[in-house]
């Protein structure tokens, strides 16, 4: 068989559950203090400057980069710990998060010295949002697509185009994003884009908004119009892109956050059915427990792959593929597990509340981040059928 | 599929290429030399191929003298107790070559009944052993005089098997026996694999030996190893259904080129490989656990009852997928699909089935209330 699937039985090491008590007892107080409400799903999807300062102060954010840049040299089962401690409490952590987990690697890996030095430790501080910048209106999963342009001039770039469904695009302080320097190659499609490090505050940068079916303001269009970028934010190779993404694209897709997205209609449905379910609810639940138990051992099988330094792309895939049809799914099972529970329970309100929120934020959760259908391209090469 | 009806000759071809692929995945990698010695002793003589074309069984008795030749059947039987002491890990990676090969003879029944008697201190006898009770609904009772008294269904190998170890229900607490095969009687039921599933009927039967089952071990117990053990065995069969249908997929043609090649069935066997990697991570997260448990708690629950429910749902749906790839071929009874889906299907009812442990599990997380859930799934 070509690709071995591997999900050794990894434990978190002690030292991972030390740092989840300091993070619960954190959380607890900003409960207590009135920071964010855990039953309010809407809650975690919001973006909260002075919490996002208080995390880097507690040395949560790039945990596990180089002290010299503000990082704390833990490890990456670290990180997982608090990562999902976070996302279970349905903590605000929108505005450092896509910087914690992806840009801060990739400047990492790409920046120059003085760039480096200049944002890293804001990003640990809590100080800064990034926005990733690759759908286009005519180019989404299909990344290679992209026409928006950088045209080489003196000192520098000008970038024309637009970028859509950018996150937090109208509040980031830069996108990562890649843009078009050459055509594609005959013998290779994927050539001929590049990653950019933007300052969002240049002259000629349009956010405009896009609301969800939900209501929210997350989603964006940014446009270019003769956008200057300095030579020095060309993050990697020119042309060369396409090969930069593969080791990153694992880190995104099998994190904590590929399954707990809804996990708060799980607990609600608890409190509903109460100590002494009946048995079609208790089956129900126990159902939903082995499944989100067996995802979540998935992904620390896929975290201690990381921290061990290989990677298992086609493993963060699958947890990615099953994950968030998983956490899609969480809030129907929810509604048909509480179809006969009596109409005074005590937590009926909240409970509809989040089955509203979660079924209406469910159908992005298997689009964000690599479609169903990418992902299960992306098994199939690894399966040996490409 | 359509355009998938063929002539049989075109899919013999196909079929001689998976018999040489065989078991050869059971040789996959594997840091415990004692399931590699399994590996070995299972592609010599329990090759599925061979094995689906020979109707009379000749081949198990040669299979089982070198399975005892090596101390596999007794390999978590401490040595002070006749056994070869092999540590637990060793056997769940004997348990998951042997699900890669679907074997078909009592194995993963006799280690688990030498584990049993292995706890309570018993010596275990040589020859093929299998375990009562084997459903969670069923009970063996232990009279005052030391009788044994029972019905118990769906009794793994029993019509092969020459002893018994039962966990029985004494006045005093649970009981640890073994008995003689021949001393019950057995009726000649058949799971869905056609393997013996015993209806098993104990009628004031003598143990040979018996002995106060240790603390700890009830019957939750005993059903959460074999739950767990059937998992293993699940996520073996498993990877070789998905090693099968990823072979066949790039080797068929239709529309003039690999049935592989269609987005379709692709997406098909990506989704084949996401259960599979379930079972995986699962069972082996389980199977780990246990070896560290010396009685259940609600981590062990929370580990062995989740494989057995995740591998069952991964038996039902992975099953479907590799038939659907393999089209008529695969469920006729010459191919050796058959042989892993039926079985991994027939796993499902040992030892509880995924409703009565996701009962167990919902009841259990219900009692335990919201705020102690997250800390319970974190905890492993």
């Amino acid at each position: 068989m070509s690709a071995n699937l591997q999900f050794d039985p990894i434990r978190l090491p002690p030292e991972c559950e030390a740092l989840r008590k300091d993070v619960r007892a954190f959380l607890a107080e900003e409960i207590a203090a009135g920071t964010f409400d855990p039953h309010r799903p809407g809650h975690g999807d919001t973006h909260d400057p002075a919490f996002s300062r208080r995390i880097g102060a507690k040395g949560w954010i790039g945990m596990t980069w180089p002290k010299q840049y503000g990082g704390r040299e833990r490890s990456f089962l670290e990180r997982y710990v608090v990562t999902e401690e976070f996302r279970v409490a349905n903590a605000p952590v929108r505005l450092h998060f896509v910087a914690d987990r992806q840009s801060g690697p990739i400047l990492l890996k790409y920046a120059p010295e003085h760039i480096k030095a200049d944002i890293l430790p804001r990003i640990c501080r809590g100080e800064l949002c990034f926005v990733i910048g690759m759908s286009e209106p005519n180019s989404g999963s299909d990344l290679f697509a992209a026409k928006a342009k950088a045209t080489k001039i003196d000192g520098g770039f000008k970038i024309n185009g637009s970028k859509i469904w950018t996150s937090n695009a109208h509040i980031a302080d830069y996108m990562l994003g890649l843009f078009r320097t050459s055509p594609p190659a005959k013998d290779n499609r994927r050539h001929g884009l590049t990653q950019f490090l933007v300052d969002m505050k240049t002259p000629g940068i349009t956010v405009n908004p896009i609301i969800q079916m939900t209501g929210q303001h997350d989603f964006n269009e940014v446009v270019f119009e003769n956008v200057f970028v300095p030579d020095d934010h060309v993050m990697g190779e020119i042309d060369g892109a396409w090969k930069q993404a593969t080791s990153e694209l694992a880190y995104e897709r099998s994190g904590p956050e590929r399954f707990l997205e809804t996990f708060y209609v799980m607990l609600e449905l608890i409190r509903a059915l109460g100590a002494d379910p009946d048995i079609r609810s208790a089956e129900g639940l126990g159902r939903l427990v082995a499944q989100l138990h067996t995802l979540r051992r998935m992904s620390v099988s896929v975290a201690g792959m990381l921290q061990a330094g290989k990677e298992p792309v086609v493993e963060g895939s699958i947890v990615k593929d099953l994950g968030t049809i998983w956490e899609q799914r969480l809030p129907d099972r929810v509604r048909e597990l509480t179809a006969f529970l009596k109409p005074e329970i005590g937590n009926r309100a909240t409970l509809e509340e989040q089955i509203v929120f979660a079924t209406t934020i469910a159908p992005k959760l298997t689009i964000q981040g690599g479609t169903t259908e990418i992902l299960r391209g992306i098994i199939a090469r690894g399966l040996g059928l490409r | 599929m359509a355009g998938h009806k063929n002539t049989a000759g075109a899919d013999n071809a196909a079929v001689e290429a998976k018999k040489r692929q065989g078991c050869a995945i059971l040789a996959g990698e594997s840091d415990h030399i004692v399931a590699e010695a399994a590996a070995r002793i299972f592609a010599d003589l329990a090759d599925p191929q061979t094995i689906n074309r020979d109707k009379d069984n000749a081949w198990k008795a040669p299979l089982w003298r070198a399975l005892e030749a090596a101390g596999l059947p007794l390999a978590w039987v401490p040595e002070a107790l006749g056994g070869s002491g092999a540590s637990l890990a060793d056997g769940f990676a004997v348990l998951g070559a042997a699900g890669r090969c679907a074997l078909a003879v009592p194995l993963a029944e006799t280690l688990l009944a030498g584990w049993l008697l292995g706890r309570a201190g018993l010596d275990a006898p040589a020859g093929a052993m299998t375990i009562a009770p084997a459903r969670p609904l069923d009970r063996i009772a232990m009279s005052a005089d030391g009788m044994l008294n029972g019905r118990v269904i769906g009794v793994p190998f029993a019509a092969e098997a020459k002893y018994i170890a039962v966990l029985a229900e004494a006045a005093a607490g649970a009981v640890v026996a073994l008995v003689e095969a021949a001393d019950c009687r057995i009726d000649d039921g058949r799971n869905l694999a056609g393997d013996p599933a015993n209806v098993v009927t104990i009628s004031r039967v003598k143990p040979l030996r018996s002995a106060a089952a240790p603390a700890g071990l009830d019957a939750t117990a005993l059903m959460l190893m074999g739950a767990t053990i059937r998992s293993v065995q699940t996520a073996g069969a498993l990877e070789t259904a998905l090693a099968l249908s990823v072979g066949y997929a790039n080797e068929r043609i239709a529309f003039e080129r690999p049935i592989g090649k269609f987005q379709a069935v692709q997406q098909n066997l990506a989704r084949l490989a996401g259960e599979t990697a379930a079972a995986l991570a699962v069972s082996g997260s389980a199977a780990d656990a246990l070896a560290e448990f010396d009685s259940i708690d609600d981590a062990a629950l929370l580990e062995a009852a989740s494989a057995k429910i995740r591998c069952a749902e991964a038996a039902t749906e992975g099953s479907a997928i590799a038939h659907q790839v393999f089209g008529a071929i695969g469920f006729t009874n010459e191919h050796v699909l058959h042989r892993f889906t039926l079985r991994m299907k027939a796993w499902r009812d040992d030892f509880g089935n995924e409703s009565y442990w996701s009962n167990e599990l919902g009841r259990r997380v219900a009692q335990l209330g919201a705020d102690e859930f997250w800390p319970l799934v974190a905890s492993r």
